[in-house]
């Protein structure tokens, strides 16, 4: 149990609800797999496995030896000398000795095990994390679309904690019980057959109330997960909005909600601990009744002879009916918390069966160097890039990218851009502008493969980009997103993540020409300041900075920017601008633009609605054709 | 802070102090039945009396049923006390974090709160109830099996009182080293935590810049080392189970031969001898378990001390003495006010300014100049450091809190909906708002257009947060919420940034006519939205850098004339 105590983060507490009939059912049905699977996870540690179980074997049989020890001590060694007028004890020193090495034998193969099993269940536990992980990063966007953070998170927090406490706790001490009651079964099925029947008879009427009892443990424990559920989200509503309970006064309201929901969960808790605590009292008692039952009936038995029934043995069975009771209890015990670890292991493998991007691209993005008039492969960094077709041909990297007569739909029934037709030559601005949903950034998503189009083409100079490498595509756009994501490391490391091979030198230029090397020369380590929390010291319009730094540092001849709408002062807003400028110098730039001057310096305006490319040209031809986009200009003048 | 959580026992005092009472006599009828077993075997079977077998049996069956009785009143009786007692800390953690006021907030984070709020309650539940039941019965049983053993036979006892040292140094022994090598665990599963969440939260720029690998070798880093620091630690725990072993066959062990030795010398019968042995393994395993409460109450210390934290913490602002219930206009009114959130920098510096009751006011300023935080004295959300602000004539500290803020009204920069109907959102302003009001309000916040489009109208339903709602929608909701309040004063803290210009225009226009009385102060990025006010405050650094017209700061400002021009360079292009 100190394992299972310390072993785990103190948050994340699962209730541990008894066992029911349903969760049986579902441990037949639905787990065979699961535990197939398991199974195969455990497979390298084959041999070890065998060991932990063969030690098991002997542990759990000397456990069942040592139980019977005393008495046979009693009977075969110490009566016989009780008495006698120069007692030797040569034989009872050397039955003692050999217990000594029975126990020893015992004490020794469960380190053994022990020892064993936290090798098993934590390189197991890594794998299952490292896997989960790696399988994580090959889901396409839409799989993180659809699933909430939290839901992902607590695949790696309580599922892999349920499942780690199943293998390094519940598996061997199921293992242990199960033997002991089988040992202890034969032993008491040779002892006293017709006993053994009396005591299986009295065990029925115990499952019968310890079931009842836990059933109804069951049933409050799951209405209490619900009432927690319901109580949690409910602070964690209130209290996000905290600020704004202070401003409208809303304590009190809040206070009796509140309340209601407090008293809920008490409730429940209540009932489920309730349950729970008097199922161990009930079972512990039981036994003793059972226990007196068995001597009364034995008893009367020996005294009228029937079955060959003696005093001896009933004595012999009675200490022997003392080792059942308990591995029986807990076999119930560790069966429920394997109900628990199996339901976490099956959503683990659910996301580890997640299909991920289908990448069937040949083509590569190599370095290339110009020999004349043709290109030739180079494995150092020239600043040339070309696209290496499977039959060899290099075409350069221009920054040509076309769609034509693109649909697209995130679920396949409800189609959201409908043919989208446009093209940018190497060194183009093309802007999208149009109202919140109108599909813009849908487009760009489409671009760099986060999603599958369903019909048409997008080219990317002359080939299609289904027939590039997705991993070669994507180095070769780069991106500022709107929402900026930071990681935890230094302000270097985070500019680095555009070029992993980017000397200290060149994350420096990048900074520069994204405006950032100012701030970051403020801060009070400069590129080595640590940035935690999604860099949350920042302010936004340095984060910005930062990401367009990062862009900068990967050098990709294609850009794709979301403008940021986030309302940041005017003055870093220019600096900003300045950065974004500087970086889509002699590059194909797609651009979700919020800014007029954005719109106004591209080479082409492409006014979105409902997923239409509804109107395109430059800024003086839109302005001319008097439509969306005029009514968006003046209206921005008015 | 002990002393602090009892206080949330309250009404389950008794439950509390009965539910260590039934255990400690569960406890001592399961020694006595202990003891009765021996009897039944030794007496009863042994000596082939069957009368004396049904008349123990029968003084068996009884105590046990005494047994089962303790043992469900103190099973009852725990769970009734230590979900009581969660219950009465998660209300009096809320009730006061319902006193605090935005400093308040602002030194907890509002995650912190939320933690504190379930997880850390739940742990506590638990150890109380471990607390006082298994830190009863451990002990309990301890002293009374071992005062049995004494009784038997006092030389055989001796032994498992030598016993209990070795196996209670070996315990500490094997803690002292795990211990601190979970704890460093601990740490790295928040690590491991907080790459896989920022993979999630960054998965678009994960995948954009193709660095799945190095995600991938980071995660394989921080999932080594929880690797090697649990085999460690576990490894260590791995000397539990033997060295529980060992002490308890040594203790059979050596009884055994000493018991043969006394029986032989007729001291002693092998019923006491069985008897014995039985107390012996109650002895080692309740000192077991002993190390296991010992163990969960080191594990939840941290969660307890950051409950009392929330608990002991005072309200920064509290309501006066003698109160005023009533404002009498919107004037406002600051007198040489300076103020800063604790730690040395001021945010605002010297201000003074006076404004009358019914006028509009802009505030612009770059990011961090205290727009903000000025705004925010008014309803008295901070305290000023230094100096006096004053609304219809006296200092808001004067008046009671709810009366001042339902006569300022303010939305805030981040502002929530809750889930729940539109109708039930637009209730916080005015709980018994009729429909006819909340249209009304929304009109003028422009909101009735989309809600009234909305399948369901006023009573359709908002998601947490108002994700179902676009970022201008939600800031026109949250005006009209603050608008029905019938506000003195009314405060936008930048809350029409995602509003589309015209949209802008109109609610600014919808405010000049429909409630030409409510002081209007706005604060915005956009010239535009601020160009048409009485008088505009322009904010630099935490000062009053200039107040005036439009023209006026035309003519006069630089900082103001700076961002207007940018801003005719390149405007908003957005809806």
């Amino acid at each position: 149990m100190t394992k299972h105590s310390t072993g785990q983060k103190p948050s994340g507490h699962r209730g541990m609800r008894p066992l029911n009939a349903e969760d049986l059912k579902a441990l037949g049905k639905n787990s065979k797999k699961t535990i197939a699977r398991l199974l195969d996870l455990l497979k390298p540690y084959r041999a070890r496995m065998i060991t932990v179980f063969l030690c098991i074997l002997i542990s759990a049989g000397a456990g069942i030896v040592g139980s019977l020890f005393t008495r046979t001590l009693i009977d075969d060694y110490i009566t016989p000398l009780i008495g006698a007028q120069d007692p030797d004890f040569s034989g009872l020193i050397r039955a003692i000795s050999v217990m000594g090495c029975i126990y020893l034998l015992g004490m020794l193969s469960s380190f053994i095990y022990s020892r064993l099993m936290v090798t098993v269940s934590q390189g197991t536990m890594k794998k299952v994390r490292d896997n989960l992980f790696s399988h994580m990063q090959t889901l396409p966007i839409g799989y993180f679309d659809s699933n909430t953070h939290g839901d992902l998170m607590s695949r790696y927090t309580n599922d892999t904690d349920t499942l780690q406490q199943m293998l390094s706790q519940s598996i061997p001490q199921l293992m242990n019980s199960s033997i002991t009651i089988i040992g202890v079964l034969c032993a008491m099925i040779y002892t006293s057959p017709l006993l053994t029947v009396l005591i299986l008879l009295t065990l029925w009427p115990m499952m019968k109330v310890s079931g009842f009892v836990a059933g109804n443990s069951s049933k409050y424990f799951s209405l209490q997960q619900a009432a927690l559920g319901d109580a949690n989200g409910y602070i964690e509503e209130m209290v996000n909005g905290q600020k704004v309970v202070n401003v409208f006064c809303h304590e009190r309201k809040a206070k009796e909600q509140f309340d209601q929901k407090n008293e809920a969960l008490r409730k429940n808790a209540a009932e489920a601990n309730k349950f729970a605590n008097i199922l161990m009292p009930i079972l512990g008692n039981l036994a003793h009744v059972q226990y007196v039952l068995l001597a009364v009936a034995g008893g009367l038995m020996a005294i009228k002879g029937v079955g060959g029934m003696t005093l001896g043995v009933l004595a012999a069975f009675l200490q022997l009916s003392k080792s059942f009771n308990m591995p029986i209890n807990q076999v119930s015990q560790q069966l429920n918390s394997m109900v628990m670890a199996l339901a976490g292991a099956e959503r683990i493998f659910q996301l580890m069966d997640e299909s991920p991007e289908t990448d069937e691209g040949k083509v590569v993005l190599v370095n290339a160097v110009r020999d004349g008039d043709t290109l030739r492969e180079t494995s150092r960094r020239t600043g040339v890039w070309a696209w290496k077709k499977p039959d060899g041909e290099l075409v350069e990297v221009k920054g040509d990218v076309r769609l034509t007569d693109v649909d697209f739909g995130y679920v396949p029934e409800k189609t959201v851009l409908h043919d989208v037709t446009l093209y940018a030559k190497p060194g183009q601005k093309i802007a999208f502008v149009g109202s919140t949903g109108a599909g813009k950034t849908t487009i760009t998503n489409l671009i760099n493969r986060f999603y599958e189009i369903q019909d048409g083409e997008i080219t990317y100079d002359g080939i299609n980009i289904k027939d590039i490498k997705k991993d070669n595509l994507r180095h070769s756009l780069g991106m500022v997103l709107q929402e900026v994501s930071l990681f935890t490391g230094t302000v270097r490391d985070n500019i680095r993540y555009g070029n992993l091979e980017a000397t200290d030198e060149e994350v420096v230029q990048a900074a520069k020409l994204a405006n950032a090397h100012d701030f970051i020369m403020r801060l009070p380590n400069g590129y080595d300041t640590m940035l935690e929390g999604d860099g949350s010291g920042l302010s936004q319009g340095q984060r910005q900075l930062l990401s367009i730094a990062r862009a900068a540092c990967e050098d990709a001849p294609v850009m794709i920017m979301d403008e940021a709408t986030s309302s940041i002062d005017t003055r870093t807003e220019a600096i900003v601008q300045s950065g974004m400028d500087k970086l889509m110098q002699g590059r194909t730039v797609f651009i979700i633009a919020h800014r007029l001057s954005t719109v106004q310096n591209s080479n082409a305006i492409m006014v979105l609605e409902k997923g239409r490319i509804i109107e395109r040209g430059d800024h003086d031809d839109l302005i001319a054709a008097k439509g969306r986009y005029y009514t968006l200009y003046t209206g921005l003048q008015a | 802070m002990i002393k602090t959580l009892a206080k949330s026992i309250r009404e389950y005092r008794r439950e509390t102090i009965l539910t260590p009472l039934c255990v400690s006599v569960e406890v001592v009828i399961e020694v006595f039945i202990t003891y009765l077993l021996a009897d039944l075997i030794d007496l009863g079977i042994n000596a082939g009396d069957i009368n004396y077998t049904i008349r123990r049996g029968l003084l068996l069956i009884c105590c046990a049923a005494v047994s089962l009785m303790f043992g469900a009143l103190s099973g009852r009786y725990a769970a009734i006390a230590s979900t009581g007692f969660a219950r009465n800390l998660r209300q009096d953690m809320y009730y006061n974090v319902q006193t605090f006021s935005f400093a308040n907030i602002d030194k907890f984070s509002t995650a912190g709160i939320v933690t504190r709020l379930t997880t850390d309650v739940v742990n506590v539940q638990h150890a109380f109830m471990m607390l006082t039941r298994i830190a009863v019965r451990s002990p309990v049983m301890l002293v009374f099996s071992l005062i049995m053993a004494f009784r038997i036979n006092g030389r055989i006892a001796t032994v498992f009182l030598c016993a209990i040292p070795v196996l209670a140094v070996g315990l500490y022994l094997i803690m002292s080293h795990a211990h601190p090598i979970f704890e460093k665990v601990f740490h790295t599963y928040d690590r491991l935590n907080r790459v896989v969440q920022e993979n999630l939260r960054g998965i678009r720029v994960v995948k954009a810049f193709v660095r799945e690998d190095h995600e991938r070798d980071k995660f394989t880093e921080v999932s080594g080392s929880i690797f090697n620091d649990m085999s460690k630690a576990q490894k260590i725990v791995a000397f539990n189970g033997p060295l529980m072993q060992a002490c308890m066959y040594g203790c059979i062990l050596v009884a055994s031969w000493l018991g043969a030795n006394m029986i032989v010398a007729n001291d002693m019968t092998t019923g006491q001898l069985m008897s014995v042995l039985t107390y012996a393994m109650s002895i080692l395993s309740s000192l077991m378990m002993l190390s296991m409460v010992f163990m969960m109450m080191v594990i939840s210390r941290a969660s307890a001390e950051r409950i009392t934290e929330v608990l002991t913490e005072k309200a920064a602002i509290r309501n006066p003495e003698e109160p005023l219930y009533e404002v009498k206009d919107g004037s406002i009114v600051f007198e040489s006010v300076s103020f800063r959130y604790g730690g040395e920098r001021n945010c605002l510096t010297d201000i003074d300014i006076s404004i009358r009751s019914g006028e509009t006011i802009g505030i612009i300023g770059g990011t961090g100049s205290g727009k903000t935080s000025l705004v925010q004295l008014i309803p008295r959300l901070y305290d000023a450091t230094e100096g006096s602000v004053k609304v219809g004539g006296r200092d808001v500290r004067q008046y009671d809190i709810e009366t001042l803020r339902s006569a300022v009204s303010m939305v805030l920069q981040k502002n929530e909906l809750f889930s729940g109907t539109v109708e039930s959102n637009l209730r916080w302003g005015d709980e018994n708002a009729t429909l006819e009001d909340m249209r009304r309000a929304c009109k003028v916040a422009q909101a009735d257009g989309f809600v009234s489009a909305m399948p369901e109208g006023y009573q359709s339903e908002i998601e947490q947060g108002g994700a179902n709602l676009s970022g201008g929608q939600k800031q026109r909701l949250c005006i009209a919420r603050a608008l029905l309040k019938k506000p003195k004063i009314l405060i936008l803290d930048d809350s029409t940034s995602a509003v589309d210009t015209a949209t802008d225009a109109s609610i600014r226009a919808a405010f000049r006519s429909e409630m030409p009385d409510v002081t209007k102060l706005i604060i915005a990025q956009r010239i535009s939205s601020l160009q048409d006010a009485d008088r505009i405050i322009v904010m630099d650094n935490g000062r009053i850098a200039d107040f005036g017209t439009h023209d006026e700061l035309m003519e006069r400002c630089s900082i103001y004339i700076e961002v207007y021009e940018s801003q005719q360079k390149g405007g908003d292009f957005d809806d």
